[in-house]
């Protein structure tokens, strides 16, 4: 197994806080939009924006959700192991608000598709767009495509990529893993 | 720990401690889904489950159905009653057939104990136990004990009195197998003559005198007199049974702790608790309702991912 570096902490950050920027010109003051980070790498990078987004940029009342999609998957019984579910976590109304998909890696789509069914259950928001760090040129199932990308990657289909972030892994970092 | 080590919900006999932890977790989640404004998910859109009940029961039955349908599972009822069991056909045939329409699941209550085990050595579908005879419920013991979760924070070290008609309560060997699983300790209470000997060779305590008893507890468990499995008499009067081991407002009142009051339904109001006991503060019945739906999804979702396509 080898690995090679796609983005270091620097980068990461620098990344970031171009995305936080795109979300301002677009979403104003956020009074009716809402960040929604998908189970379970995506929260990292949704609280991570939300705090950009509140200490840098002093946007007020950002609202943040977490989403679990297991339940939705189209993959149930297809693997060998139970998909074990995580919490989802959304203390505000989605009808008519403006949601951002927050996810930290795009790649068949698939996960997109669950985001999108389940987010229903909640009503019925008004758009919703997709921001993600990392995005798997040449790979999607589906028709989906991220409104924000972080950063545009071509990866073979046996390598993965991990992104890692300080609260939970201990740093900032992007990684191509081969298996 | 990331799935059952069963392929069938018999009793809790046959689960494990990471088994009833693995359940109750994914219960949380479930119950977070059936609090959204749409409480339905799409799991289990290619799985259909049998609900055979070849005895009574509204509760248990509503109960599983509607954790199966918000699963989005294909659900078939059979009762009984209306079937050609009065025919004189044989279980095994009776589920073979049913089966032979692709079922893959089959929940089953059934007055003889054992049912379910025999059943899940002879047909080719997952089965779980929703009651045989005197012997388990293991979704109410589950639930039961979730229950006592969410209000307590935890089993382990809590103490729980089961009182009333231990004899012929499927409940009450579940609930003793799930709480001393999660480290709790168990009392039953009730007349000597509805207690079935050698229980205490389970490892739990044996009591006659529900005020002692109830001092004892953090959470009291009342079950129901069950005199439709009653062929002789086992206490001399209903009033006196009441009086001895009926729970009211001023014995819980004159205790020198705020004990919790759980019931497995149906309540015989004035019989083995009041009413103003059942609907106190004290009293987490409706939860218990509440928690069963929840649980029984956790416990279908979970078996149901073991079925190989």
């Amino acid at each position: 197994m080898s690995q090679k570096v796609l983005l270091n902490a620097k980068e990461v950050n620098i990344i970031l806080h171009r995305l936080a920027c795109q979300l301002i010109e677009n979403h104003n003051d956020f009074s009716n939009t809402v960040l929604i980070g998908l189970q379970p790498r995506g929260v990292f990078l949704a609280d991570r924006l939300a705090k950009i987004l509140t200490e840098d940029y002093k946007v007020k009342n950002i609202k943040l959700g977490h989403l679990d999609i297991t339940f939705y998957r189209d993959d149930f019984r297809r693997g060998e192991k139970t998909l074990q579910a995580n919490t989802t976590k959304i203390n505000f109304i989605v009808e008519d608000k403006n949601i951002v998909f927050v996810d930290d890696v795009l790649y068949t789509g698939r996960s997109i598709r669950a985001a999108l069914t389940a987010i229903q259950s909640f009503g019925r928001p008004n758009e919703i767009e997709l921001l993600t760090l990392i995005d798997r040129r040449f790979s999607r199932h589906l028709p989906i495509q991220p409104n924000y990308r972080g950063r545009q990657v071509d990866v073979i289909n046996n390598e993965k990529v991990k992104v890692n972030w300080k609260e939970h892994d201990n740093e900032d970092s992007v990684y191509l893993i081969e298996k | 720990m990331s799935e059952l080590s069963v392929n069938h919900l018999l009793g809790i006999k046959y689960l494990n401690k990471q088994d009833i932890q693995l359940i109750f977790e994914t219960a949380d989640h479930f119950k977070e889904v059936i609090n959204r404004p749409i409480k339905k998910v799409p799991s289990l859109r290619d799985i259909t489950i049998a609900n055979l009940f070849f005895e009574n029961s509204t509760r248990t039955k509503l109960s599983f159905e509607l954790a199966e349908k918000r699963l989005s599972a294909d659900v078939i009822n059979f009762s009984s009653a209306q079937s050609s069991v009065k025919k004189g056909e044989t279980l095994i045939d009776t589920v073979s057939n049913i089966l032979s329409m692709k079922v893959d699941m089959v929940v089953m209550r059934h007055p003889n104990p054992g049912a379910g085990v025999f059943l899940s050595k002879h047909v080719n579908a997952s089965i779980i136990n929703a009651g045989d005879g005197a012997h388990e419920h293991p979704t109410q013991a589950l639930l039961d004990s979730y229950s006592i979760r969410e209000r307590l924070g935890d089993v382990k070290g809590k103490k729980v009195v089961i009182v009333g008609d231990i004899l012929h309560s499927r409940v009450a060997l579940s609930n003793i197998f799930a709480l001393q699983l999660q480290g709790a300790q168990v009392m039953v209470c009730g007349p000597k003559t509805l207690i079935p000997k050698y229980i205490d060779k389970l490892g739990v305590k044996v009591e006659t005198n529900l005020r002692k008893a109830l001092n004892w507890c953090d959470v009291a468990n009342m079950l129901r007199v069950q005199n439709e499995r009653m062929d002789i008499s086992y206490f001399p009067s209903t009033r006196e049974y009441t009086q001895q081991f009926g729970v009211n407002k001023d014995l819980l009142d004159s205790l020198d702790k705020e004990i919790t009051i759980m019931h497995p339904g149906p309540i015989n109001r004035g019989v083995e608790i009041t009413s103003d006991v059942a609907d106190s503060k004290q009293s987490i019945i409706l939860d218990q309702v509440q928690n069963g739906v929840a649980v029984r999804m956790a416990v279908i979702y979970l078996l149901a991912s073991k079925i190989k396509q």
